[in-house]
């Protein structure tokens, strides 16, 4: 175990991926030599040469076609998309080709090898081209696999069990978190299971579940809580696409509540999705509606960003609210 | 059904076209002392304009180098030098009318100030007050002017650019004698709405310039990794453009290309590309640290290539300007910029009710009773929301 940041963890986990599969290559803008802006890429040429891990030109576009070519033909690809926000370049070949690739030819050509990785979420001052979390026109896609990561250690899990796993992946890399959360990391090659969510604390009161930044709120809101003597269980999604119904169900019968937090608007977000479906499979258990605190229903802001976060002080009243319906 | 190509001559053995087929001039009117080519043809320039270029240069150059220290005290989160590129930017917009309309990818605030842009505006924006006209909404250097006719910027990068050959085709449907000149860099002429814009102004004939920034850089990646053709002229002529290249650090060789090209524009309803040869001397912006990916040697070198020197010689070779004069414009512009930051630092921030403004025409009534309910909350913790506790 060492003690590492987020960018470490991703780090290390694309470094044992690259030693471990010569077929895997490592591309983005600006992710050759200068390691990404982010440095997620840090001495990865370096250790694996140009061929490896290299800057491509400015297209998402473009990134993501080629990376569908590449993984038709049996490489492994891992793509940085610089920011979730430019990601929408690239919309048409990720939803109309890498997630229908294996459907439309009747699994004679896939893209499994494929893993986008991008920067999301707000927190960081960067208004609304530097903040977006745009996670639930992907869930709406199917043939994608969807997974966001809360710390370093289920980072570096979660993302080598992406570059592994046989079906196009986007992973959502939180970057507020990315030098902010540091911990523990296990040192070699593990993976974390695609497709299941982690309770992250037990409680009996209500469930909350989020994925991502919003990890840390929803456990500061749980600290809230428990001194006004409700006890809330904690699930961390993890993979949006596909969810983990059966453990929020679980959950939910238990606590006979359920609050969902996320950063991105309101309407039409993925919490609307987890709140009809633990509705239909819990309606008899609920005490109360199952609550959403989510971004508001406007383009992510500049100034008033802490009144648009669905930060710790709004989940702890909505966890109030539902406690006493 | 015609074939529009324009091959005449025909071969009977294989013979393959490269990069070096096509030979780019490059067009230089200004040297490096301060006077000009011999036989150069000048622009169109009088004493007046002189003066407002060169006015132009000097402002810019002191916003940037104050604004750079500012962001580095923790008074402003983010900056973007336009250093290196004020012939570029300011060359190209001085050839334009005031009405036609310029969208810019964000390196180009040399171009809003020419137009007018006040210095208490520029602040306004960086600072996010209730003055910005931008109402807070985007981060600092993201700035806009309906009545300067220049667009909002926005930062995906490229967009702008089909949208100038919207913005010249509704010129030219409306029967109006402007155009719209679109700033993007090297690094954005890889993107797909690159190729969509120019290919559809050609076509469609849509007056527009198309304004190449080849600073050598986007972020950390050169040119030679971002395209291996005879740079993005190459282009302009494939997509059957009347094409320059100028050489992007001499504002006579910029300001004449650019008159040029808008009288072709407007005369044949015709785009143009320009691509000017510059280089970006400072970082890409606040953000970033170019000494993990480039040489001081190679920076020094092109410091010797600074545009607003040059045409600073220039101006008091004509003796339109002196030392002086030049030295007391900094001066001014120094203080004036300290001043400004200091006022627009006290205004207070928007108010929380512009939080769900302009997301459509009017707010919804679910985004209405989004706003009631966060008021709600604000009253209940005032001091969890600094920005907005005070104000409700
Ligand atoms: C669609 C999109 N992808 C990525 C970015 C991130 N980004 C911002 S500026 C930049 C480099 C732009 O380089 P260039 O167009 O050459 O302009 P320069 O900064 O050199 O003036 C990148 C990659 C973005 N803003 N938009």
């Amino acid at each position: 175990m060492a003690e590492m940041n987020m960018l470490h963890a991703i780090n290390d986990a694309l470094s044992i991926a690259m030693q471990a599969d010569k077929n895997m290559v490592v591309f983005g803008e600006d992710v050759g030599h200068f390691g990404g802006v982010f440095r997620a890429t840090s001495g990865l040429q370096e250790k694996f040469g140009r061929d490896r891990c290299f800057n491509t030109p400015l297209t998402e576009q473009g990134i993501a076609g080629f990376a569908n070519g590449l993984a038709s033909n049996g490489m492994t690809a891992v793509a940085e998309i610089q920011f979730a926000d430019y990601i929408f370049p690239a919309f048409d070949q990720i939803v109309n080709e890498s997630a229908k690739f294996r459907y439309r030819s009747g699994n004679q050509f896939d893209v499994g090898g494929l893993t986008f990785r991008t920067p999301y979420g707000g927190g960081i001052a960067g208004g609304h081209y530097h903040s977006q979390s745009p996670e639930a026109y992907f869930t709406q896609t199917p043939g994608l696999k969807v997974i966001i990561p809360r710390n370093p250690e289920q980072a570096k899990g979660l993302l080598l069990a992406a570059i592994r796993d046989p079906n196009p992946i986007i992973f959502f890399e939180p970057k507020r978190l990315y030098r902010a959360s540091v911990g523990e990391v296990p040192a070699g090659d593990y993976e974390i299971e695609i497709g299941k969510a982690e309770v992250v604390k037990s409680g009996t009161d209500i469930t909350l579940l989020g994925w991502g930044a919003q990890m840390e709120i929803l456990e500061k809101a749980a600290v809230m809580a428990e001194k006004e003597g409700i006890s809330s269980e904690i699930i961390d999604l993890r993979t949006l696409s596909p969810w983990d119904i059966e453990t929020v169900a679980a959950s939910v019968k238990k606590t006979g509540r359920l609050l969902i937090n996320h950063e991105a608007p309101l309407t039409g977000g993925f919490a609307g999705e987890i709140a009809a479906t633990i509705q239909q499979e819990c309606f008899l258990s609920l005490e109360s509606p199952i609550s959403r605190v989510c971004g508001l229903d406007t383009p992510y802001p500049l100034i008033h960003e802490k009144e648009y976060m669905p930060d710790e002080l709004k989940t702890f009243e909505a966890i109030k609210a539902s406690v006493n319906y | 059904m015609s074939n529009a190509t324009l091959t005449n001559e025909t071969v009977h053995r294989v013979s393959f076209l490269d990069k070096a087929s096509l030979h780019i001039p490059i067009l230089k009117i200004l040297q490096a002392d301060g006077t000009t080519y011999e036989n150069a043809v000048m622009p169109v320039i009088d004493k007046a304009l002189a003066e407002r270029i060169h006015d132009t240069c000097v402002f810019t150059r002191v916003l940037d180098e104050r604004m750079l220290s500012a962001q580095r005290q923790g008074r402003i989160s983010f900056y973007m030098t336009c250093t290196g590129e004020e012939a570029s930017i300011i060359g190209s917009t001085a050839a334009l009318d005031d009405g036609d309309v310029i969208l810019a990818q964000y390196r180009e605030h040399a171009s809003l100030r020419y137009r007018g842009f006040t210095t208490e505006q520029f602040m306004n924006q960086m600072f996010s007050n209730e003055k910005d006209l931008g109402k807070g909404r985007q981060m600092p250097i993201h700035y806009g002017s309906k009545e300067l006719n220049y667009q909002t910027i926005s930062s995906p990068l490229a967009t702008q650019i089909p949208q100038a050959t919207g913005v010249a085709h509704a010129f030219k449907l409306q029967g109006k004698r402007n155009v719209a000149i679109c700033y993007f860099g090297e690094g954005a002429a890889s993107e797909g709405d690159f190729h969509a814009g120019l290919n559809m102004a050609a076509v469609l004939k849509s007056p527009t310039i198309f304004f190449c920034r080849n600073n050598g850089y986007a972020i950390s990646t050169p040119t030679e990794e971002q395209f291996a053709g005879n740079g993005i002229a190459s282009r302009g002529v494939g997509y059957g453009m009347h094409t320059i290249r100028v050489d992007g650090n001499d504002m006579l060789a910029v300001l004449a290309a650019t008159q040029q090209a808008r009288a072709h524009a407007l005369e044949h309803n015709a785009p143009v590309l320009i691509e000017a040869m510059t280089y970006r001397l400072g970082a890409h912006s606040s953000s970033d640290d170019p000494s993990g990916y480039r040489s001081k040697e190679e920076e020094a070198k092109w410091e010797q290539h600074d545009p607003v020197k040059r045409f600073k010689l220039w101006m008091i070779n004509k003796d339109w300007l002196n030392e002086k004069d030049d030295a007391s414009a900094y001066e001014k512009y120094r203080e004036e910029v300290l001043n400004a930051v200091k006022v627009a630092e006290k205004v207070p921030l928007p108010h929380i009710d512009l939080l769900i403004t302009d997301v459509l025409d009017k707010p919804t009534p679910a985004l209405e009773k989004q706003l009631a309910d966060l008021k709600q909350h604000i009253k209940k913790y005032p001091k969890s929301y600094p920005k907005s506790a005070g104000r409700i």
